[in-house]
């Protein structure tokens, strides 16, 4: 039974991770139909940053909220210096842009961070916390929770504002959306900023898990966009069901089948449910209207 | 008076420099490299090429070799063996080198060993695996020690501690996976029973269900942890979180101070086989190496005011071995510098001491590597090993 608890512990803790991870696909998604291949990079942008400003002496929330805003401020260059000019190109191709850009944005990371690992403190000090015989971090609640806030914020966003309609508008017919007087523009720029910002706040979050380096966006952007397929693209609560999902199934798959087929078993599961229901969990079928 | 030195030095560099272009190429001994200091292994290539190129100003500075100077010839393979064959073909054809000193990955060096094989010359690399030296091929040799020889010192501190029964839990990176190779191949005849095996991916985030397995298999006295990267700090926290009571090892592949800053408080008490280099101020004072890892640390971190790696120690000592093949040889010639390479007797590098002969181009034993144990956030030497 402890043993059971153990593995279900750990696989809300790296679930949490890919969860918060999937969350960044969503918004950009809703706004332009773009699967953003740079999000990983978000996640590596906001953990390197607030290590080497608080290694430089900067006060670790400080060092959190620059880290938040300078990879809001890259989100919003991706956009404009990048997908913008762009605009009217195929989504395939704008998502080959992005792809583009993360490698970019990793060799930048190389030069102006460095090609070690390096880690933040928790936000709560103190041991595991024990239960029934296993353990689990704080710092894995906290992801926990910073992934719910992020869910409900974004809901309300979406769900309760103008902007937020707007959002939905622009991803639903840009033309029309820019008829009724919507800056389309605007809005997917501003879904840009808001996914990076979100990217940067997982990548504070989950580093005193994971560890960081210059290259970590890589394998969580490949994690997290599985996470987001199975959730339903495009849905917050998908992402995060997607996200402990595949957590829960590496690890108890680790645990009682074999360590070395954790990866394989998650992705034939995932495989296995798109077949079956191709817009994923949460995914809203999309119609379209000849 | 060191100033005085480095002045000199200087001064030697400038002259060459400006005379450089007119000297005959005759008077030269040309040296070839392949290094991966770009790409994924640039960990590895970055320092041997720093090294290479301060060592060899270096030697030309205090006169070259046999009164000739040394002209170095570097070309980056970017961790690809495609890219090292073509340019080992342009050093044999074109550059026409005197000998190789290089090879900063396993792949690019089986990939150039026919070549040099071939060509008949002097290659001596600065990759890890075993193959490169089993079986023993005429014109190879290398300078860094094995994964095999890891798990041997891991396994005979083991049974120093009347400890038989180990659970191994392996990245399955390239360096974990063939150290995990190696451990079983030599556990028998150390003694050792490797009860159970688990194995993580290279960018995993949490092992405790791997570990809790562990904790619940029958028999286990010991935990082996062969890996590379950040995968070690996080099997070694969660190992604390679990509240696992065995001793805890690791490899050679985490020996820097980065891996006690990750693994933090958790890193107490964990034992790992390291080379001299990374302990140089740890040794006692009659240790023979201590001179030449003190000297080589001091002088790479004046330079590049990075922290040394064992990487670029195995460059240092690639390069050490060959010039003084060459003095002894008094020529360049290839075949006399081969020779002369595999009769290298306590030759005492960063990695140890070399003693080589016809049947092991490696020329290290068991004392090239240091029990180590993680006492209050520092190395301690383990007494006895």
């Amino acid at each position: 039974m402890a043993e059971l608890l153990q593995f279900v512990f750990s696989g809300l803790t790296v679930g949490a991770i890919y969860a918060l991870v999937a969350l960044g696909f969503t918004l950009i998604y809703n706004a332009s139909d773009i699967i953003n291949f740079t999000q990983g990079e978000f996640v590596m942008l906001g953990g390197m940053t607030t290590v080497f400003l608080s290694l430089a002496g900067v006060p670790l929330p400080l060092a959190a909220l620059i880290a938040v805003i300078v990879t809001t401020a890259v989100g919003l260059a991706l956009h404009r210096f990048a997908i913008a000019p762009a605009r009217g190109a195929s989504p395939v191709a704008l998502i080959m842009i992005t792809i583009g850009a993360s490698i970019f944005l990793r060799g930048i990371a190389q030069i102006v961070f460095d090609k070690t690992f390096h880690s933040l403190p928790p936000l709560f000090s103190g041991g595991p916390i024990r239960f029934g015989g296993a353990t689990i971090l704080p710092q894995s609640l906290v992801v926990l929770a910073g992934a719910a806030v992020i869910v409900v914020v974004l809901w309300l966003f979406v769900d309760r504002t103008m902007l937020g309609k707007a959002v939905i508008a622009t991803a639903a017919n840009r033309l029309a959306a820019r008829l009724i007087g919507v800056d389309t523009r605007r809005i997917v720029d501003f879904s840009f900023a808001v996914s990076a910002a979100v990217g940067a706040i997982a990548g504070i979050l989950i580093t005193p898990i994971t560890l960081t380096s210059y290259d970590a966006g890589t394998l969580l952007a490949l994690k997290g966009f599985a996470a987001a397929m199975l959730g339903g693209i495009g849905s917050a609560l998908g992402a995060v069901v997607g996200g402990l999902l595949i957590g829960m199934i590496e690890a108890l798959s680790a645990g009682y089948l074999s360590s070395s087929y954790k990866d394989a078993v998650a992705f034939v599961i995932i495989l296995v449910v798109l077949v079956a229901m191709p817009q994923g969990l949460f995914g809203r079928v999309k119609v379209e209207r000849v | 008076m060191r100033a005085m030195q480095h002045f000199t030095a200087a001064a030697a560099i400038g002259l060459c420099a400006v005379l450089g272009a007119g000297l005959p190429a005759s008077a030269q001994i040309k040296i070839g490299s392949v290094l991966s200091y770009t790409g994924p292994a640039s960990f590895l290539g970055d320092p041997e090429k720093k090294t290479l190129e301060m060592y060899v100003a270096d030697i030309n500075a205090k006169g070259g070799v046999n009164g000739k100077k040394l002209q170095l010839f570097i070309y980056d393979d970017g961790a690809n063996p495609n890219n090292a064959r073509t340019f080992a073909t342009r050093l044999i054809e074109q550059d026409k080198i005197d000998a190789m000193v290089g090879g900063s990955t396993t792949g690019a060096t089986l990939a150039m060993i026919p070549l040099f094989e071939e060509a008949k010359i002097p290659f001596i690399s600065l990759a890890g695996a075993v193959q490169i030296i089993q079986p023993v091929r005429k014109w190879v040799f290398k300078t860094p020690h094995t994964d095999t020889m890891a798990c041997e010192k891991i396994f005979a501190d083991l049974k120093h501690r009347n400890l038989t029964h180990v659970a191994l839990i392996s990245g399955t990176g390239g360096f974990g996976k063939s150290m995990s190779a190696e451990c079983h191949k030599v556990a028998g005849k150390a003694g050792i029973t490797i009860v159970v095996e688990e194995t993580y991916g290279p960018r995993d985030s949490d092992m405790t269900p791997q570990l809790t397995k562990i904790k619940n298999a029958v028999g286990v006295q010991a935990v082996v942890n062969p890996g590379f990267g950040q995968g070690p700090a996080i099997v070694t926290r969660n190992y604390r979180q679990l509240g696992i009571k065995m001793p805890l090892y690791q490899s050679h592949g985490v020996c820097s101070k980065q891996f006690i800053k990750l693994a933090g408080a958790a890193a107490e008490g964990v034992r790992l086989p390291c080379a001299a280099l990374l302990i140089a101020d740890k040794l006692p004072s009659n240790d023979p190496q201590k001179p030449v890892v003190v000297n080589y640390s001091r002088e790479y971190q004046k330079k590049t005011g990075q922290a040394v790696s064992t990487f670029g120690g195995h460059a240092y000592d690639g390069l050490m071995i060959l010039t003084g093949a060459m003095k002894r040889a008094k020529s360049a010639d290839k075949a006399k510098v081969r020779d002369e390479i595999e009769k290298t007797k306590g030759y005492i590098g960063t990695g140890g001491i070399v003693n080589m002969s016809p049947t092991d181009h490696l020329g290290l034993d068991l004392s090239a590597f240091h029990m180590l144990e993680i006492k209050g956030g520092d190395w301690t030497l383990v007494p006895g090993t």
